[in-house]
């Protein structure tokens, strides 16, 4: 998200000073997005450069400020624009995972757990934040949510790693028995 | 005090010779009176097994149960089934209400199958349908009430009376997942309350909502998660952030 259209977005509801838009900021992210003073009046100073928004009054922190007819405008269309979705150049834990499958004596069962404990244990952290009285606040459930979505994700993929290397080592020891195992494997999963 | 569940090095195996399966290889875990344990694993782990076993409903071929610090092998079947009405309450993942019979009947049905007269079996009925926020649905039947709130009678007829063990197999079903947190936020408030309860599942974000987590693979625990640190340690910034 950019922080010029959640500015933009709460001066939709009315007029108000730089401090209390930094304000406002932090407490509908949840909290967990910190904002510098600073960092609001260069925003505020470009929006009203763009002509996106105007400042009602003097110079210094008393200065408040109202979105314009063409700031509206740009927060509808932001708004309805769908975020960039490609995927990121490099996924770090598939490439650790890859990097792993072509190494002798890793155990790649036990690796994908490592990182499968890790990502629940994340998972807990975000759920207490749902669970310790978040239902009052939507903003904070939204974004524990959305990161609770994205890390199932990860432990979605960890599983089907873990099935997909299962089921490969399985079918190569089933039609070709005297082939090397690419990957060892721990005793417990050893039949 | 005695843990309200403890399983020692517990196997099953099911079948014989060439087509014998283990399904539990030597499995521990203890759970503590107001502590809410997750198993994950994958299909075939043996994470239903181990629940069906600490439920009392199959016996291990070796190891120990014990209930409330009481070897459920030891004891003859009567009171091995008592401990089970009494102690012991299970959520499944398809609620397995019985159609013919009000919610309130439902969930003070197992208190009269344990002997306890029809008026004082209904008042605790009610107390834990109230406690699920389902007091105004007492007096429907199954099929008028919503999925969410079929799985909130089932957790009432789970932890109906003086149970100290709630067991649960994917308590969520096919609920959404707002619904099916709901459900999860009961299951939890309930082990909040005195209980122990043991939730198995293959959903990561089922699983979130425990205490431990407890990975079941091919039959053994391989690993488990930390008590998780409070929310306030997703503020610290990560390296590389």
């Amino acid at each position: 998200m950019s922080v010029r259209h959640a500015l933009l977005a709460l001066l939709s509801e009315g007029p108000k000073y730089g401090l209390q838009l930094r304000q406002e900021f932090e407490a509908r992210t949840g909290e967990v997005w910190p904002l510098n003073v600073g960092q609001v009046y260069t925003t505020l100073q470009r929006l009203e450069r763009d002509e996106l928004v105007e400042s009602e009054g003097s110079e210094g922190p008393q200065n408040s400020f109202r979105i314009t007819d063409a700031g509206a405008a740009e927060l509808d269309a932001w708004l309805r624009t769908p975020p960039a979705d490609e995927a990121p150049p490099r996924d770090e834990l598939v490439i650790k995972v890859l990097v792993a499958l072509r190494l002798p004596g890793v155990d790649i069962p036990e690796l994908l757990q490592v990182h499968r404990r890790h990502v629940i244990e994340s998972m807990q952290r975000y759920t207490r934040i749902k669970a310790e009285g978040a239902a009052d606040d939507i903003g904070l459930t939204l974004v524990a949510d959305a990161e609770l979505f994205r890390l199932e994700a990860v432990v979605r993929w960890l599983d089907a790693a873990d099935a997909r290397l299962k089921r490969s080592t399985f079918d190569k020891r089933s039609t070709a028995p005297a082939q090397p195992r690419p990957v060892r494997r721990t005793p417990a999963v050893q039949r | 005090m005695s843990a309200a569940l403890e399983i020692r090095a517990v196997t099953k195996v099911y079948g014989s010779g060439a087509t014998q399966v283990h399904a539990l290889r030597g499995v521990d875990l203890t759970v503590e009176t107001g502590e809410l344990v997750a198993v994950m694993g994958p299909s075939g782990s043996g994470k239903s097994t181990l629940l069906t076993i600490a439920g009392t409903l199959e016996e291990p071929s070796g190891g120990e149960v014990l209930v409330a610090g009481t070897n459920v092998a030891a004891m003859r079947a009567n009171d091995r089934a008592r401990v089970r009405r009494q102690s012991i309450g299970y959520v499944f993942q398809d609620f397995n209400l019985l159609a013919g019979l009000t919610a309130a009947e439902n969930v003070s049905l197992p208190l009269e199958l344990d002997g306890s007269p029809a008026r004082i079996a209904r008042r605790a009925g009610l107390a834990a349908l109230e406690q699920l926020g389902m007091l105004a649905r007492a007096d429907h039947y199954p099929d008028q009430l919503s999925g969410g709130e079929s799985q909130r009678v089932a957790i009432a007829r789970a932890i109906v009376g003086s149970r100290t063990l709630l067991l649960a197999d994917e308590p969520t079903g096919a609920l959404d997942s707002v619904n099916g947190e709901g459900v999860m936020r009961l299951l939890r408030e309930a082990c909040t309350r005195g209980l122990a309860g043991v939730l198995v599942t293959h959903d990561a974000q089922l699983a979130a909502w425990a205490d431990r987590v407890v990975f079941l693979r091919d039959g053994s625990v391989v690993d488990q998660t930390m008590r998780p640190a409070g929310p306030e340690s997703l503020l610290v910034p990560q390296p590389g952030q």
